[in-house]
């Protein structure tokens, strides 16, 4: 279990003052012109070092990602975009940065700024968050008013400037190139890629983006060395990390523990149990709404990091627990996945439009038990012509809860059609996954 | 769900002009983009215009911001009908926003949508209670899942919520007195409502690291 | 270049290339509906999804840029399974009422499901159904059949320049839809028809009439413009029912204005049928032999200078080249094909386009003088507008502030502006003198006026002073400099460039227009011969006149003599467009009645007045025409003009310059008498004549 001193965001649960005299008594601002002194490669040498993955749901290396970046501005400025569209369902971990602990997320903003040449970050906060929002720009007028961004930012000769950019209410925006879309004053629809941001990004202009808490742990990684990072969690799955625990747990919270924390272990240890015992346990989400659902039998012992769940064709994505007991009727919490996933489909693209409105109407249909049997078969071949072919990866999270749930639960969804064709009630039954 | 709908013409005013204050704001938003970029400012003026319009948005403030940030119209409507957040036809004072997606339904969103339907015989999206106070959008993850489930309120979201506890609720609102934003339980934040299962050892130090708490002992000062 | 291996065919392609243009290349054929040439790239559609080896899905051939040593499979199972699950999506929703469809047996989308979809459907629920949106009087929607591949919002940003059209909502409920449902206000609007891979967007006039193998299909030119636009002309017994653009790159690209392809329904309108004879008065029915001999009567001793003709705006070469010829007989030079009164003659390269359509693509200042190219020659300013969307490129404008759907610098109104840009005092002068190609287009309204010739002599001065003329050479790393003329006219009659090249101008001592009108109300004229002259609306006196001409419009109605002749689409002919360019228009039907063929009618009328020209055939006109005017030798070809004097130096008036086309969609007898040409100007001309006139925005 990761210990409080190795804890990053020590103001988590909002006990503390989050304005910049509070964080700069928790460390944060504290040697930010030390690390401006570095050569831009320098810094992302560090971040390499330290094994930091990105935060926001693919887990690509944040320090590889930073080098993508031109080495030299030429003709276009450089952009820091920071993703805070926090919307994956069960991920609630962004928010409490943004409310509690924003000086971690400004300070990041100038140090990733700083190592990918930028001359500005811009953060995409959603829409909903509206009182975040008003905690951040606070942070960020602060650290104006005191110099630590702007001109001369800290002292250091650079110019940096730190903008908050409220969206409106659109999962997809959370794709990055949606995102830059929406940024840009257009729908949230995500762009055709090659070329990538870090070529052709906002405005035009070489961009990387990152999600909140990478950017928000990177001052500290700075701080306290690429080795401290990398020593806790697990071999390329390094650091710690917020986990959100919600569903069917006795006490949800958000909780910063290291990667590779067994799943049993972050459950009962901090979540207070899944309601019901553990053997009450009937399955779980890892890591958002996205990534297809374990059984009982996986999650008694898996670990909770990117490769370890990707072994058993899940994944960490935003670390985002949602844990179901066996009280749930899990086809319709399945269903209710794929209601969310056409409701933010974009309508761009054609698998995606079309194919989240098919596995929607059918997933409802299998609540119910109304269809043949063989209606699973041509669901699942559904969710492979969808997976893949698509613009963005939302076609894919839309396509991966109905693979997870036939993998799993495919005698749940023929018991049910079974009840429908013999005039039984269609019931939701306790029952464990095969 | 279907389109949202859009304001019936008598609904429609007349016309939209900025307020002083908002003016005022424009300026600022616009400066926050490159120059030539102004088009970037086109959701933080919805809003605005939202904020401005009792909440909803008529057709002549979409003309007016396609004025204002030189874009066609049509592109300001493609934005305005692409969020969710954006109302095109009148709301009630109290705008409620339950989340029923899975981490809320586990925890019981079922409840909070029939305590909703009991108290002010809401069910369907952008309907209204008769008096033109409450009206009803269901919508899709909030990102407080922790704090499961949630209603939003306007800019608001409380948290935590049952069945009584989105009956009290909405009877603060009928009094007109939106209580404490959060979570109505009582609970802090995002914490484990048994208490603390990390950071208690920080608790009194103020959050102040135990790796820089040494530091600032051996530089032997603040900075 | 980048080589890539498609199919097991290794291909080399040009770098930039698409891995669909590879595809191409290699011969392999991508399925594709949001994909277009001329449109941006979209990659919505994703039907041309292709197997890339190495790649971790398949990838979106029209997006994916090509790279050296991909190899491509167009036909694997992994392509094909992708290529069949999109057009499976296409089709859940899709209506399928093919039968009731005017895109039937024309549709992307019933053609390709053919070759890449299933034979049934897996889709089971209710399909979806969106309400049909209103565009105006050309465009008709079912947008339940919309596939959302957006090339028609795409076209009418990018290609129409009218930002009106887009895609609301989200998900599976977006919806096209132009601004509030207002009608596309765009002189190329109904060119979304032709993008529109579906039955979204079909012809509103067409609507129902007929299916596409009934058709007759005849590929020739327009003539409602001097853009001469490639057409196809399609036709059921001697009915045309309409007109689709043909792709000819270097004149309309692949597309045509709204009156080029629905002023067609005017073809059926008050139509001249049969001749006639004015007796008593009143115009009466005759007999082809008692019209001749009505014109014989007329002839009969006058000399050559108290007769004169006028040729109108859409006659065909050979028509005016037999009565040019018929005209030399009686041995009169007063004869004119500039209606307008345009000061226009003198070497070809002072009364054409030089710099050729497709030409404009490499300018980079552009003057206007007195035009608005939008309603005088909608594909030229598409092509202004293309060159616009490419990169900078300086337009000025002289003349009464447009909408041209690019930005320009509006700077004057009329002569004055033009004096100080040719005496170099005006910044634009600059701005023309520092480009490397510049150019200049002087239209009618700069041309057409009192003093057109003074005028044309400031535009002939500021291409010399402002280097609108270089000479092909060599720079001096060996590379060829291609030679460049900016000097530019921009015509808006389909006939003139032909008039001016047939020399249908004044002869020693003519009169032109003016003079003609003037001599025939002072008695020096007694005969006047209208050939397709409609926009005279002259009174001439007590002089005979005779029409000759396809609809009973202006010219017929003061005629003594009614010549029924053949429209565009009825005849074999030749037109020059503003470019010098020679195309041929074929005849799709047969002229109404007894109507016939312009030559024919001018070479049987030389034989009753006794001159006889010397031809039988249509090609003996042209072999003749030929030999006297070795231009209209080459068709299709653009040879560079020489450059040589023209326009006269003199004062010019101060007064603005006008515009010559005030109603885009009625400018010739044919779009006149067009019904759907009239719902147009219903819609968009006459509210903004009212707007203007009681001073209130639209």
């Amino acid at each position: 279990m990761l210990k409080d001193e190795d804890r990053i965001f020590t103001n988590l649960y909002g006990w503390f003052d989050p304005s910049l005299a509070g964080a700069r008594k928790r460390g944060d601002w504290s040697t930010t012109k030390e690390i401006l002194a570095m050569s831009p490669e320098d810094v992302v040498e560090v971040i390499k070092a330290s094994g930091l993955r990105g935060r926001g749901g693919a887990g690509f290396p944040t320090g590889l990602k930073w080098s993508f970046m031109p080495k030299e501005v030429k003709d276009k400025p450089h952009y820091l975009v920071v993703n805070a569209d926090e919307s994956e369902p069960g991920t609630c971990k962004d928010r409490e940065i943004m409310r509690h602990d924003p000086h971690k997320l400004v300070e990041g903003c100038l140090v990733g700024g700083y190592a990918m040449r930028a001359c500005a970050a811009y953060i995409y906060i959603r829409g909903e968050f509206y009182n975040e929002a008003v905690a951040l720009q606070k942070a960020i007028d602060e650290a104006y008013d005191a110099g630590l961004i702007g001109k001369n930012a800290c002292g250091s000769g650079y110019d940096f400037d730190v903008i908050l950019h409220r969206g409106a209410g659109a999962y997809i925006c959370g794709e990055e190139t949606a995102l830059l879309e929406s940024l840009e004053g257009k729908k949230g629809q995500p762009r055709l890629k090659p070329p990538f941001p870090a070529g052709v990004g906002l405005y035009g202009c070489p961009t990387t983006v990152n999600n909140v808490e990478s950017i928000a742990v990177t001052p500290t990684i700075m701080r306290r060395g690429a080795e401290w990072f990398a020593g806790i969690g697990r071999p390329k799955n390094a650091g710690p990390k917020i986990f959100s625990i919600s569903g069917h747990v006795n006490n949800p919270c958000n909780v910063e523990e290291e990667l590779g924390i067994p799943l049993k272990e972050l459950i009962e240890k901090h979540a207070g149990g899944v309601i019901g015992g553990w053997d009450n346990l009937l399955a779980v989400i890892p890591g958002g709404s996205s990534v297809p659902l374990m059984p009982k039998s996986t999650c008694d012992e898996i670990l909770m990091d990117f490769d370890s769940l990707r072994e058993v064709r899940s994944g960490l994505g935003t670390a985002a627990v949602i844990v179901m007991n066996k009280q749930t009727d899990v086809v319709k919490a399945i269903a209710r996945l794929s209601a969310f996933y056409k409701h933010e489909s974009c309508g761009q693209c054609t698998p995606c439009r079309e194919g989240t409105g098919w596995m929607y109407r059918v997933m409802q249909r299998m609540v119910r038990g109304e269809a043949d049997a063989e209606e699973i078969d041509t669901l699942e071949e559904v969710t492979r012509q969808v997976e893949g072919h698509t613009i963005c990866a939302l076609g894919d999270a839309a396509a991966w809860p109905i693979q997870g749930l036939i993998r799993h639960f495919r005698p749940e969804m023929e018991r049910r059609i079974a009840a429908h064709k013999a005039g039984q009630p269609v019931t939701a039954v306790a029952q464990a996954a095969e | 769900m279907s389109t949202k709908p859009i304001a019936e013409a008598h609904l429609q005013p007349d016309s939209f002009e900025w307020t002083a204050d908002s003016k005022a704001f424009i300026d600022k938003v616009v400066a926050k983009y490159p120059a030539g970029r102004q088009a970037s400012a086109v959701i933080p003026l919805l809003d605005l215009a939202q904020r401005q319009h009792d909440n909803w948005i008529p057709l002549k403030a979409m003309d007016a911001i396609a004025e204002t940030l030189s874009m066609p119209r049509i592109r300001v409507m493609e934005v305005a009908t692409f969020y969710t957040m954006f109302n095109l036809a009148p709301v009630g004072k109290w705008f409620l926003q339950a989340c029923t997606t899975t981490p809320c339904w586990l925890r019981g969103s079922d409840d909070v949508m029939r305590c909703i339907k009991d108290k002010l015989g809401l069910s369907a999206n952008y309907t209204s209670t008769a008096d033109g106070q409450f009206t009803l959008l269901e919508v899709e993850c909030l990102g407080v899942c922790a704090n499961a489930p949630v209603v939003q309120v306007n800019d608001d979201v409380y948290e935590d919520l049952d069945y009584d506890l989105t009956a009290k609720l909405i009877d603060d609102l009928k009094a007109g007195k939106a209580p404490e934003v959060g979570s109505m339980s009582g609970r802090k934040g995002s914490m484990s409502k048994d208490g603390p299962t990390s950071l208690v050892s920080l608790k009194d130090s103020d959050g102040v690291p135990a790796w820089f708490a040494k530091k600032q002992a051996s530089a032997g000062g603040d900075d | 270049m980048p080589k890539l291996t498609v199919d097991g065919v290794e291909v080399e392609v040009p770098p930039g290339s698409t891995v669909l243009q590879a595809c191409e290349a290699a011969g392999a054929e991508v399925p594709r509906f949001c994909f277009h040439d001329r449109l941006s790239v979209a990659g919505n559609c994703r039907m041309c999804l292709v197997e890339m080896e190495k790649a971790p899905k398949p990838v979106a051939s029209c997006a994916f840029p090509a790279g050296d040593g991909m190899v491509i499979h167009t036909k694997s199972e992994v392509a094909r399974k992708a290529q069949k699950g999109t057009m499976e999506f296409l089709l859940i929703n899709h209506p399928l009422d093919c039968p009731i469809c005017d895109q039937g047996g024309e549709c992307d989308l019933q053609d390709q499901a053919m070759g890449y979809g299933y034979h049934s459907t897996r889709y089971d629920e209710n399909k979806r159904a969106v309400t049909d949106k209103y565009m105006g009087p050309l465009v008709k929607t079912i947008m339940t059949r919309c596939i959302h591949c957006t090339r028609c919002v795409r076209f009418s940003t990018e290609i129409a320049g009218v930002t009106d059209m887009g895609m609301l909502n989200r998900g599976e409920d977006a919806e096209i839809t132009t601004y509030l449902e207002k009608a596309l206000d765009s002189e190329l609007s109904a060119n979304v028809i032709d993008l529109c891979p579906v039955g979204a967007l079909t012809s509103k006039p067409y609507a129902f009439v007929a299916r596409p193998w009934e058709l007759k299909k005849t590929e020739t030119v327009d003539v409602m413009d001097a853009v001469g636009s490639n057409i196809r002309v399609d036709a059921r017994g001697a009915e045309v029912l309409r007109v689709l653009p043909r792709l000819h790159e270097d004149v309309n690209e692949e597309w045509i204005s709204d009156k080029t392809r629905y002023a067609c329904d005017g073809l059926k309108r008050q139509r001249l049928d049969r001749p006639y004879v004015r007796r008593d008065g009143k115009l009466q029915p005759a007999s082809w032999p008692e019209a001749f001999a009505a014109v014989a009567g007329a002839m009969k001793g006058l000399k050559g200078d108290q007769m004169a003709a006028i040729a109108g705006d859409t006659v065909d070469a050979e028509a005016m080249y037999s009565l040019k010829r018929l005209m030399g007989e009686f041995g009169s030079t007063n004869l004119d094909c500039r209606q307008d009164g345009a000061k226009i003659g003198g070497p070809r390269a002072g009364y054409l386009f030089n710099t050729t359509i497709a030409g404009i693509e490499d300018a980079d200042a552009i003057l206007l003088i007195g035009t608005n190219p939008r309603w005088e020659g909608s594909l030229v300013n598409a092509r202004i507008r293309k060159r616009w969307m490419q990169g900078p490129v300086s337009i000025g404008l002289i003349g009464a502030p447009v909408d041209l759907t690019y930005d320009y610098e509006h700077l004057g109104a009329g002569p004055k502006t033009l004096s100080e840009i040719a005496d170099g005092s005006h910044a634009f002068a600059k701005v023309l003198k520092a480009a490397k190609r510049p150019m200049l287009i002087v239209g009618m309204g700069a041309l057409a006026r009192e003093d057109g010739a003074a005028v044309l002599a400031a535009a002939r001065r500021i291409a010399d002073d402002s280097g609108m003329l270089i000479a092909a050479a060599k720079d001096d790393d060996g590379n060829e400099i291609a030679a460049w003329n900016g000097f530019n006219v921009l015509h808006t009659a389909a006939s003139r460039v032909a008039g001016l090249d047939l020399g249908f101008v004044p002869g020693a001592d003519g009169r032109d227009v003016a003079g003609i009108v003037e001599g025939a109300s002072s008695g020096a004229v007694k005969l006047v011969y209208l050939l397709g002259a409609d926009e005279v609306d002259s009174d001439f006196g007590d002089a005979f006149v005779v029409y000759q001409g396809h609809h009973g419009d202006n010219g017929a109605h003061g005629a003594d003599v009614i010549l029924p002749g053949a429209a565009y689409t009825e005849k074999d002919g030749l037109y020059v467009n503003t470019e010098g360019r020679v195309q041929m228009g074929v005849a799709a039907t047969f002229p109404p009645g007894e109507a016939r063929e312009d030559w024919k009618i001018l070479r049987a009328l030389s034989e009753a007045v006794g001159k006889t020209l010397p031809f039988t055939t249509l090609e003996d006109v042209r072999a003749a025409m030929r030999k006297d005017h070795p231009s209209f030798a080459a068709i299709d070809t653009i040879e560079a003009a020489a450059w040589g004097e023209f326009g006269v130096a003199g004062a010019t008036d101060d007064a603005p310059f006008a515009y010559p086309v005030d109603n885009f969609y009625m400018t010739d007898p044919i779009s006149r008498a067009s019904k759907t040409m009239a719902e147009c100007t219903e819609a968009f001309v006459l509210p903004k004549r009212e707007a203007a006139a009681t001073g209130t925005n639209g």
